[in-house]
């Protein structure tokens, strides 16, 4: 396969039904093909990225995609970006969960634990409702770590902040 | 929950053909996503599709079962063998069933699958746990029920929708609920 030009594009901004039909029919317009793509609703905005391959450049995307822009209720950006190689796996699937009572520095404190032993987030969520504060992590460690030893560690640091925490394996079941 | 005597006795020994092994297809080929014909469990080419499906099965690690759309071919006729699973509890070690379908369901669970055919993506899906399935044997066409919990019931499950052309990602829990699969067996 030729090597195609790939390029990032986020929407940001008041969330409206039609959104995500405005923007991927601009995008096909352009001969532009949708490849990975997210979105999801932060504090009821909308928030999606994307990433498409084709030939367009990124001005000409931009200038495609201007008219959603245009009441000035959403934010859109296109940039181009490398064609990434999905790494081999080099350690094992976790789940982390973390929740409690909403306070500054949840995620640093903990997330911080788990750059430290060379921890990978590959997905993440965080919500807050009320005074709760509710942490979802999708996590590769390396081979070599310890998970129990890094559960301990993340407990202590969860006690300090007041919150719970669970480091669970991500296994799969093979059908 | 019983295990049903019959289908627990069975062993691919009573298809008395030798098995052999056929290439997985993987998705998007369109012969997943195909409701697979009814088949007559008696017929020879059911049978040799029966051995087809237990011998792949075997070869490859970690299967514990195989649809023959999987195999290329649109039947409902499927394999599993949970017996080596470290979930599995009450099982019927290995056998085949043609024409299968859920009777009855319960108690739903929601785990993390994989699927040969889908070798990149695990997803989590929800289902029930406590099942009675109907369906008939390959080579004597005889028509059992069985009981299935557990780990076993999400396999047997997992292999029906094969046969009624859906994959694990046509039940996908959620828009956030699909992974890229991070090892290999």
């Amino acid at each position: 396969m030729s090597a195609v030009t790939l390029h990032a594009i986020t929407v940001l901004g008041h969330d409206r039904p039609g959104i995500i039909a405005g923007t991927t029919g601009r995008i096909a317009d352009l001969g532009l093909n949708l490849e990975d793509s997210t979105m999801t609703l932060l504090r009821g905005h909308f928030a999606m990225t994307l990433v498409c391959a084709g030939d367009a450049g990124a001005e000409e995307i931009e200038r495609a995609l201007a008219p959603l822009a245009a009441d000035g209720t959403l934010t859109v950006t296109v940039r181009e970006v490398p064609d990434e190689q999905a790494p081999a796996p080099v350690g094992t699937p976790w789940v982390l969960t973390v929740h409690g009572g909403d306070r500054p520095g949840i995620v640093s404190a903990v997330i911080g634990e788990i750059a430290g032993v060379g921890g990978n987030v590959t997905d993440l969520t965080t919500r807050l409702t009320g005074d709760l504060y509710l942490l979802i992590a999708e996590l590769e460690l390396p081979a070599e770590v310890d998970a129990d030893a890094l559960e301990g560690t993340l407990r202590a640091v969860a006690e300090q902040l007041g919150v719970g925490v669970t480091l669970r394996p991500a296994e799969s079941d093979e059908l | 929950m019983s295990t049903h005597s019959l289908v627990a006795a069975w062993t691919e020994a009573d298809l008395d053909v030798v098995g052999r092994v056929r290439d997985v297809v993987r998705a998007p080929d369109r012969v997943l996503a195909t409701d697979g014909a009814r088949v007559d469990p008696t017929a020879p080419e059911v049978v040799q599709l029966a051995a087809d499906l237990v011998a792949t099965m075997r070869v490859s690690p970690g299967c514990v079962g195989l649809a023959a759309p999987q195999v290329g071919e649109s039947a409902k006729v499927f394999c599993v063998d949970v017996s080596q699973h470290p979930k599995a509890r009450d099982h019927h070690g290995t056998f085949v069933l043609c024409n299968a379908e859920v009777v009855e369901a319960s108690r739903n669970e929601r785990a993390r699958e994989g699927c040969m055919s889908v070798p990149d993506l695990t997803g989590d899906v929800k289902r029930p746990s406590r099942i009675t399935v109907r369906g008939q044997l390959p080579g004597s066409g005889e028509e059992v029920t069985i009981e299935a919990g557990a780990f076993e019931a999400r396999a047997l499950q997992h292999e029906i929708d094969h046969c009624d052309g859906l994959l694990f990602l046509d039940r996908v829990a959620g828009a956030h609920a699909i992974y890229a699969r991070k090892t290999y067996l």
